[in-house]
């Protein structure tokens, strides 16, 4: 009876000692990853345009440059922290959405640096869906004509005043003290995540209701849904800084790439590549809609856009 | 046992009038319930509390916690994160300790994944197979083979929805985990089973690991131990230990005294009895700890992939970003499959031990069992050598079947028409907004409005009369803390919709628990329906929440009663089930019918299973709060949630400590002190 127990114990045991064995004779090793010309680790963020990117540079770093690649999903602060650490080698697009970690690991540390723009230009601002600004163009005009209409955006989540339907959390975003220094009355309601706002929006815009959103573009969801922007004060540099005093709209950014400085400095052709991948946002949006509106594979999506656009990805192979 | 009359004339008497006779005459008969409800000194402070709450609410309409007493605790957290930066590459608690922590579990988790990839997808399906089919016993008995058959389905159905590569890497991540947590489980299970002092000691600190939002301490994990693998490993086992701990400890706690008291008369040491009559006796709950614990690790799935872990949480997170319901669904399918696989073969491990226990057993029947292992290493190591040199090292495309475009149809469909096409009753859609405006607006609005110090009188007295002093002390540092924190007002609007879901939860799982105790056919209907609700990723419901009811704190709420409803629904059923046939017996002689037998009699008796269901529905109601701020749930929970994702420690952590605090008060509000001392 005993045996029986302890055989059943032991073979229990058999898998954890296996892994404690095969581990012993690693430790210590300070980088997992990374670094290397052996493989390519992207930091892919949850949003499609970040899928179409990897997944076009996926694809031609393998076919072309035989260099593997992988993927890993992480939001921007995150990604930065495993730029720093060699976890992973390159972000393909950046928001700026962490200054304070850019400012620390570029400019302090030294540990990650810049790999130019993407090309794709980023833009934010606060958007209605075109039926509604049909009806009352004025809103268009100015962000002060919304106070004219907040009644109309009220629902049991904002009460009294008319429901802002903010960001995700990790985006650039400070449209809570906006509404409040440009004296909107409205209530600002986060997103808890991407997915929910895009389903929120689309449930809203299928039933015709009225809604104000923060938005941007680029973004697949722009061939499916007709939005509208509502102007808001110049941006001027600096000006949302610090944010509790912001007054002004958003920047429009020129997406930017990042490195592990060790992978970039690598002299290796996957790095020279990254630095010259470069393509419009009419580019990413095709493949993002391809991914996103048609629900194609990503390797699919990206594999169509290289059969169709050979001149621009040319570019980018680096020369022996 | 009084109980069963009080719980009574409670029901029936919710609300007493102050106008009857405080004093009713006590000199003859035995007071009667009602009279000593109404003449206890407990229930006159709790009404002069209720009292107090509502007119001082009313009077001075604002109940912000005095700036005064707050601290500044962003500061020092800013510090701490900037000296994790500064300090991870040079200092000697990194290099020396947290460094071999860290590449241990990426190490562990690295080579058995290459082992699973060099084997192939015909090898792994072979071993997983067999070593199934071994854990139920190695041999033709119905339970070998079921387990077997049930590791062949999972496998080929997981390979046929074309997720083969990620479920390899969940189940690599898995299974390292879950060795780890059940490890440090039964590890801290035997100090605090042994030991009072350590009982005592853990108790809050287990409360802490289960409450305490993973999103909170997943940064600072991150900055201690990089992101991907490691820190995905180490957050599963913290969230996944405590339950194995528990009950291990309340196994060897429960250990029959008249087998100890036979161990002791033979001789043996407080050692010996432990190892060889204890634990021995321990192992049911333990079992039902592992349980436990696999489906807490499995729930952990999609959030390890927010800091690059992979396997099909990741598949789970990109395919709801693109809103691909079908997509999603098909990655969740394979998480609760690989549930199954994983419960289903412990558990039959498990029995058999059982059945060792019992009954005698052959020296040929261990020499085969021997052979088995033997085999199926050396089919391992085969495969491990030429695995990937025979079949390939991808699941073969001809083999994949592509649901997910008809799912997204169906989803759709379903929401479309249940979310507001619904003639004279409206559709979901109307019913949440109903929800906030009459439930939860004003529940936030009358906690948001109370003064602190009415509440906190509140929260002392309610502690007071359910528990001991202790119990009142402890809720009220709880609130204290929270308005130190300066978190007051968020703090109270994440406290209105707890509340909500918790009597949701309550109402729902113990209705549908009620009904599977007594329907046969009922339970085993729910029983697979109980398992999806518990492990399928949230992530993957929320989505279509948002379509049926808008982004608002009422998804939140619906996400957490799925979510919770479940184990109030298990217990409540099994402490019904459980109620001593003989008093069931006597109700029944004396005519009763099946609602004065459910009131009368199975539902007092039930009264300890009801409150550990009341304890559960706490947790895991708290434990939603994060996943309901990612849709629009707001509060605390968006602060976590934000913390993490902006990569801000002053914000996210000072929240998870509210959720923490919350979730003590709640659960000492609601536990009677006859309970705490027994334990």
């Amino acid at each position: 009876m005993r045996i029986k127990r302890v055989s059943t114990i032991g073979v229990a045991g058999v898998g954890l000692l296996g892994v404690l064995a095969l581990t012993t004779g690693c430790a210590a090793d300070t980088k997992a990853s990374g670094g290397g010309d052996d493989k390519v680790v992207l930091a892919e963020p949850s949003w499609v345009g970040a899928t179409a990117n990897a997944a076009v540079v996926k694809k031609l770093l393998e076919d072309e440059l035989d260099v593997k690649v992988e993927a890993k999903q992480m939001d921007e602060p995150v990604a930065f922290d495993a730029l720093n650490s060699g976890k992973a080698d390159v972000i393909l697009e950046d928001w700026h959405g962490v200054p304070k970690k850019q400012k620390k690991y570029v400019e302090e540390k030294k540990t990650v640096v810049s790999g130019g723009d993407l090309g794709v230009v980023g833009h934010i601002g606060w958007f209605v869906p075109k039926y509604y600004a049909d009806k009352h163009p004025d809103i268009l005009k100015s962000y002060k004509n919304l106070n004219k209409h907040y009644k109309d955006f009220r629902t049991s989540e904002s009460g009294d005043l008319g429901h802002f339907i903010g960001a995700a959390p990790s985006y650039s975003q400070h449209d809570k003290e906006l509404i409040k220094n440009l004296g909107l009355k409205f209530k600002h309601i986060p997103s808890g995540a991407e997915a929910a706002q895009l389903k929120e929006l689309k449930r809203l815009y299928d039933a015709k209701k009225p809604f104000l959103t923060y938005w941007w573009e680029p973004q697949w969801m722009n061939e499916k849904i007709d939005l509208v922007e509502v102007p808001l004060p110049k941006y001027t540099k600096g000006c949302e800084v610090p944010a509790s005093e912001a007054e002004c709209g958003y920047e429009t950014n020129q997406l930017e790439k990042f490195m592990n400085k060790d992978f970039a400095n690598g002299d290796s052709k996957a790095a020279e590549f990254i630095k010259n991948f470069h393509w419009s946002t009419k580019d990413q949006n095709e493949v993002a809609g391809m991914i996103a509106g048609k629900k194609m594979d990503p390797e699919d999506a990206a594999a169509k856009w290289i059969k169709d656009n050979k001149s621009t990805w040319e570019k980018w192979i680096p020369k022996k | 046992m009084s109980s069963p009359t009080l719980t009574k004339d409670e029901a029936a008497n919710p609300a007493p009038s102050p106008k009857e006779p405080a004093e009713a005459p006590q000199e003859a008969a035995p007071p009667s319930a009602l009279a000593r409800f109404l003449g206890n000194p407990k229930t006159l402070a709790l009404l002069v509390a209720a009292l107090v709450v509502v007119v001082s609410a009313l009077v001075t309409g604002a109940g912000t916690w005095p700036r005064s007493l707050t601290a500044d605790v962003q500061s020092p957290l800013n510090d701490l994160d900037n000296w994790l930066v500064d300090n991870r590459e040079s200092h000697w608690i990194f290099l020396y300790f947290l460094l071999h922590i860290s590449n241990f579990a990426q190490a562990s988790y690295d080579t058995l994944l290459s082992l699973l990839e060099s084997m192939s997808y015909v090898g792994v399906i072979v071993v997983g197979t067999l070593i199934a089919w071994a854990a139920g016993g190695a041999d033709l008995s119905r339970r070998a083979l079921r387990t077997g058959g049930t590791a062949l389905a999972v496998f080929a159905v997981c390979g046929v929805l074309d997720v083969w590569e990620p479920t390899m890497e969940t189940l690599a991540l898995m299974i390292v985990s879950i060795i780890l947590a059940a490890l440090l489980g039964a590890l801290l299970g035997l100090a605090s089973g042994v030991s009072d002092r350590f009982e005592k000691l853990l108790r809050p600190v287990f409360d802490t690991m289960q409450v305490m939002p993973a999103f909170a301490y997943l940064l600072p994990l991150v900055l201690m131990f990089d992101i991907g693998v490691p820190s995905a490993l180490i957050a599963t086992v913290i969230y996944a230990a405590p339950p194995m701990a528990r009950l291990t400890s309340l196994g060897l706690r429960q250990a029959d005294p008249t087998a100890l008291e036979a161990a002791t008369s033979l001789g043996a040491d407080a050692r010996q009895r432990l190892l060889t009559a204890r634990l021995p006796l321990a192992r049911k709950q333990m079992m039902l700890g592992l349980n436990q614990t696999i489906m807490m690790c499995l729930s952990m799935v999609v959030l390890a992939s927010l800091i690059g872990a992979g396997g099909l949480g990741s598949e789970v997170y990109e395919a709801l970003g693109a809103l691909k319901n079908g997509d999603a669904l098909v990655a969740g399918v394979a998480v609760v499959l690989l549930a199954v696989l994983l419960d289903r073969t412990t558990a039959a491990a498990g029995e058999r031990i059982d059945d060792v226990a019992t009954t005698s057993f052959s020296r040929a029947a261990a020499q085969l069992r021997i052979v088995v292992w033997g085999g199926i290493a050396a089919l391992t190591v085969l495969f491990a050598a030429i695995g990937t040199a025979v079949a390939g090292d991808e699941w073969p495309e001809n083999w994949v079947v592509d649901f997910t475009n008809s799912i997204d149809t169906a989803v759709n469909w379903f929401t479309d028409h249940l979310g507001s096409g619904i003639p004279l009753l409206g559709g979901t859609i109307t019913w949440a907004e109903g929800f906030t405006e009459f439930v939860l607006n004003p529940l936030r609005d009358g906690l948001q409005t109370t003064p602190w110090w009415a509440l906190a009188l509140l929260v002392a007295v309610i502690g007071w009369i359910v528990g001991t002093w202790r119990a009142a002390l402890t809720g009220v540092i709880c609130l204290a803390l929270v308005g130190w924190m300066r978190l007051w007002d968020v703090a109270m609007d994440t406290l209105s919709q707890v509340l909500a879901g918790l009597l949701l939860t309550i109402v729902v799982g113990v209705l549908v628990g009620v009904l599977c105790a007594r329907v046969e056919r009922v339970d085993k209907l729910m029983r697979p329906v109980l398992d999806t609700m518990q492990t399928m990723p949230q992530f993957v419901y929320l989505i279509p929440v948002i379509a049926l009811v808008g982004q608002n704190r009422t998804g939140g709420i619906l996400a957490a009663v799925i979510y919770a409803a479940p184990a109030v629904i298990r217990i409540t059923a099994q402490g019904l089930r459980h109620v001593d046939p003989a008093a069931m017996e006597a109700s029944n002689s004396l005519g009763a019918t099946g609602m004065q037998q459910l009131f009368g009699v199975q539902l007092p008796l039930a009264r300890k299973s009801m409150l550990v269901a009341l304890n559960q529905g706490v947790v895991l109601v708290l434990s939603m709060v994060v996943v309901a701020g990612l849709i629009g749930g707001g509060a605390l929970g968006y602060m976590v949630v934000r913390g993490l994702s902006k990569g801000d420690l002053s914000q996210g952590f000072p929240a998870g400590i509210a959720i923490v605090c919350l979730g003590i008060m709640l659960d000492r509000l609601s536990q009677p002190a006859a309970k705490r001392n027994r334990d």
